[in-house]
């Protein structure tokens, strides 16, 4: 039998012999160029967010608001946030009061039904609902963006390599194509260029994106805290807000982690005291039990005499 | 041959004494006792996750426009996820509820005590029967209101008055009113 | 058990002789894991992983029902039920669901050092093989486990992952196609495929569970092997389960479950892949589609094929997938050396690390991106992996002159096992006449 399976062995090993002869082959004989996309993709920019490391939180309800802002003046004319509910917004500092104004001013309304007739219609939303997705179906809104689908942002930066950095790289990466130099120094070359409807972004991984830049002036929103509202800011505070979308729960996650950490560290000190303790002899001596066992060997020795046998 | 440790002792325990004895136990005590707490800490998100998740909680409270509902009418509306009662009383009902004296009463109440100052016509409750939990008839144009002129409930035949108040059959308690208060003259939030 | 000096169970406490009287639990929990089974005194950390695949067993299993209570198994309510309910509404949702993910991989990593112990220390050998063969129908069942509850989330990798491994059936002539509808209840993984997967992922790990106790059962007949490989010859070679080893595992499972603390609450998302947080889209395939990472050695044998010969390269890769699992059934009959532990094996031992980094190769190739060198660097480890087992060791443990065993495990413990390992004329190896002493 074990002649049948090293032959079997041998078969799978040979055609993988000879598989890797022809795929070396093939990439010999035509050596495919590089693609456009990895000699010209570049990396996220560094970001720093009050959300980054072990330690990270969302106490900055300043800059995660001004996010907010920047989402629904700007970015919720074609993104959708399906999975956050108004009444998330409170983890960002907004009190009830608000939060009811926000929802019932939320320029698309909850698709519902008229009262008296049965008839499709819609309501305004209530703290309660779901952020309403500006286009009702994706076919309504591949028909509004050139045949785009704007994804929706409300898990994007766990979405994307890259996270909450690659958000801002993206919103603030739009460069001209025909001017384009890469690290290197390279041009584009003619076929990585954008095609009629699309955009040319570097930190897109396949170059050309289909979303034109939506901030291109600084002071495209007014925020209400006085911060100078640059694209560079509007970019930063975006990423924020959606870093916080994604994971709300972050700052609980960490607080929590800590005590369970620091728990189990002293758990696992304590417990290796009393293995040790309990080990301490037995890694030391070998406990030795019946016949061989000295006070036995004494006692079969008193037997033996009081017997009279020779010891 | 069998050769023994350096340390000669051929025992594994029971050296120096109680001092001795009482730290070790002290050690496997203490380890013991933190898995023990982390255990039973570890049970916490698992008995806590069967609670209302915070979107149920959201809907806990429900805003109602009564603005179409007549004097003597009634709609049938919701609040977290249990039928509601809104009835307009009209006078003659309000009358026959102050009417009632409540020594007849097996769960006393007045109608005052069940409606809120200046909206006293709107009497607002649980559709819920405290028998057994079955919603009652009487809300309705034409449903059976029972013999007191409120509901009626035809599982087990509890009859409830004008206010909601039982008077007969066997639900223990009048029909629940809920914490309600009137946001406009013609809305009110309940919860 | 097997042992005469296994201590027999004498219950003190009165409700304990109540209860052993009419069911004897008491008596058998005794007998497998209290101060009734003795094992060997010398082993060593890697005889911990085995109770830690329990614990994770244990985790994923009580997180796993208390996430059911939220999920709903519809194409439509599954991504929301499990990124929106769960992870933001459920009160401690983020946590169960954060502990089942990584729960996950934490229970393939301690099962992975479980069966690398099992193959360094021949703890497949004779008389274990029925352990170590259920060992592998646990790593199976697993497997399945893992793939449908990855599904379930229903990620774009939830979709996609579904759609090629269900599409492995299609190779096969003939039944193939009728076989994958017929898996997947239609032409493409749907809400007929998502809810079986579901009530299958359910299932699942009660029969794990089921095959655990057959395996711990079938390992209590002879006992537990130890690194020596020596068998237990004498009470003073063995040492009672408890405290012992309660303590031992006691406080290295405080320390694993440590390090999958700080994963679960800093890092969650790290073994993981950002795509599966984008809704399944049938008509989008992601740019890299990858299982996930306890699965990519696999995944890299399988993509090693692709030239066609007499078969097609798609059904050379799913029976070199599936052959690689299937053949370590065979191991107690291929590595035939009468010497158990690789620790008194030089050769093997050589063998053994290349292999550990044939696998830690293949696992890199099947994760990342294909290119031409990663493809041949796949296909050579490939190759060496079905080598290794099927015709490496079977010579190996034919021609192989092992080192000179210790005549028993006390001795190596009192002597320590460097010198009973030593190559002839350093030190004398003392065998023969001290093995019938004591």
């Amino acid at each position: 039998m074990r002649f049948i399976l090293g032959f079997i062995g041998s078969v799978f090993a040979a055609i993988l012999l000879f598989s890797m002869i022809s795929n070396l082959a093939t990439y010999y004989g035509n050596k495919p160029a590089p693609l456009a996309s990895d000699v010209f993709h570049k990396e996220p920019k560094e970001l720093h967010l009050a959300s980054d490391g072990p330690f990270g939180n969302f106490k900055n309800q300043a800059q995660l608001q001004r996010g907010f802002q920047v989402y629904s003046e700007v970015c919720s004319a074609c993104h959708s946030l399906k999975l956050v509910s108004f009444r998330d917004l409170k983890g960002i500092g907004y009190n009830d009061a608000e939060i009811k104004k926000i929802a019932s001013d939320w320029k698309t309304q909850v698709p519902s039904i008229n009262p008296d007739t049965g008839e499709a219609s819609t309501r305004k939303a209530l703290p309660s609902d779901n952020f309403p997705p500006p286009f009702a179906n994706e076919v309504a809104a591949r028909a509004a963006n050139n045949n785009a689908l704007p994804p929706d942002l409300s898990l994007i930066t766990k979405a994307r390599e890259g996270g909450a950095a690659y958000v801002y790289s993206l919103l603030t990466g739009w460069a001209d194509p025909d001017t384009y130099r890469n690290e290197h120094g390279e041009r584009l070359p003619a076929d990585a260029k954008p095609p009629q409807g699309l955009h040319f972004n570097p930190y897109f991984a396949n170059l050309n994106i289909a979303m034109p830049p939506p901030l291109t002036t600084d002071g495209q929103v007014s925020y209400a805290d006085g911060t100078k509202p640059t694209v560079d800011q509007m970019a930063k505070d975006v990423a924020a807000f959606l870093a916080w979308t994604a994971e709300p729960n972050l700052g609980n996650r960490h607080a929590a982690g800590v005590p369970v950490i620091v728990f189990l560290l002293i758990a696992a000190v304590l417990a290796y005291l009393a293995y040790q303790q309990i080990w301490h002899d037995a890694k030391r001596s070998v406990r030795v039990t019946g016949a061989l066992d000295p006070k036995n060997q004494a006692k079969s020795r008193r037997a033996k005499a009081k017997q009279g046998v020779a010891g | 041959m069998v050769t023994q440790s350096a340390e000669g002792s051929t025992d594994t325990g029971h050296d120096g004494g109680g001092a001795g004895v009482r730290r070790r136990d002290f050690l496997n005590i203490a380890a013991v006792s933190f898995a023990g707490v982390g255990t039973v800490a570890a049970l916490a998100p698992l008995l806590v996750q069967m609670a209302p998740s915070a979107d149920v909680l959201a809907m806990a409270t429900t805003e109602i426009d009564v603005s179409k509902v007549q004097s003597g009418q009634g709609i049938k509306t919701q609040w977290r996820k249990q039928p509601v009662f809104v009835r307009n009383l009209t006078p003659k009902e309000i009358a026959e509820a102050n009417a009632v004296p409540l020594s007849e009463l097996r769960d006393p109440e007045t109608l005052a005590q069940r409606t809120k100052p200046g909206h006293a016509n709107w009497l607002i409750t649980l559709g819920v029967c405290t028998h057994l939990g079955c919603v009652p008839l009487g809300i309705g144009e034409g449903e059976n209101k029972g013999p007191y002129g409120g509901y009626f409930c035809p599982c087990h035949g509890s009859m409830y008055d004008t206010a909601a108040r039982i008077r007969q059959g066997p639900a223990p308690k009048n029909l629940f009113v809920p914490d309600y208060k009137f946001t406009s003259p013609t809305t009110v939030q309940i919860g | 058990m097997s042992f005469s000096w296994a201590k027999p169970y004498e219950p003190k406490h009165p409700l304990m002789r109540w209860l052993d009287e009419r069911l004897p639990l008491p008596r058998l929990a005794y007998g497998a894991i209290g101060g009734g089974y003795p094992v060997p005194r010398n082993l060593n950390y890697f005889w911990n992983f085995g109770v830690l695949a329990g614990i994770f067993l244990t985790i994923q299993i009580v997180t796993g029902i208390v996430l059911a209570m939220h999920y709903y198994a519809t194409t439509d309510g599954a991504f929301n039920s499990v990124n929106q309910l769960i992870m933001r509404d459920v009160n401690a949702g983020w946590l169960l669901r954060y502990a089942h993910m990584n729960g996950a991989s934490f229970f393939f990593i301690v099962t992975y050092i479980h069966i690398f112990r099992g193959l360094f220390y021949g703890s497949y050998k004779a008389p274990r093989e029925l352990v170590w063969m259920l060992g592998l129908v646990i790593y199976l069942l697993m497997m399945a486990t893992a793939f449908m509850g990855y599904v379930l989330p229903w990620g774009q990798m939830s979709y996609w992952g579904a759609q090629v491994i269900t599409g492995f059936f299609s190779a096969f002539p003939l039944i193939g196609e009728p076989l994958r509808v017929w898996i997947l209840g239609g032409y493409a993984p749907d809400e007929a495929a998502l809810t079986r997967f579901f009530s299958l992922h359910y299932l699942l790990p009660f029969v794990i569970a089921g095959v655990v106790i057959l395996h711990i059962w079938a390992l209590h007949i002879p006992g537990s092997s130890n690194p020596t490989g020596v068998d237990v010859k004498e009470e003073r070679d063995t040492l009672p389960f408890h405290p012992f080893y309660t303590a031992k595992d006691g406080w290295f499972a405080a320390a694993v479950l440590l390090v999958y603390a700080v994963v679960t609450f800093f890092a969650p998302n790290y073994l993981g892949h950002p795509d599966n947080y984008i809704p399944a889209n049938p008509l989008a395939t992601p740019a890299h589609i990858v299982p996930e990472w306890y699965f990519w050695p696999f995944y890299a044998i399988l993509r090693s094929f692709t030239i066609d010969f007499i078969l097609p390269a798609k059904l050379w890769g799913v029976l070199a997938m599936f052959g690689s699992i299937l053949l370590l059934f065979f191991l107690p009959w291929l590595d035939k050396s009468p010497v158990r532990s690789g620790s008194y094996r030089p050769v093997f031992k050589r063998f053994f690390w290349l292999l550990v980094a044939d696998v830690l190769i293949l696992g890199y190739v099947g994760g990342a991106p294909l290119n031409w060198w990663r493809t041949a660097l796949g296909q050579i480890a490939a190759a060496y992996y079905f080598l290794h087992f099927l015709v490496v060791l079977p010579l190996v443990s034919a021609f192989e002159t092992p080192d000179p065993l210790p005549s028993s495990i006390s001795e190596s413990v009192l002597h320590g096992e460097e010198t009973e390992a030593a190559p002839a004329g350093q030190t004398k190896p003392r065998r023969g006449a001290t093995a019938t002493a004591g």
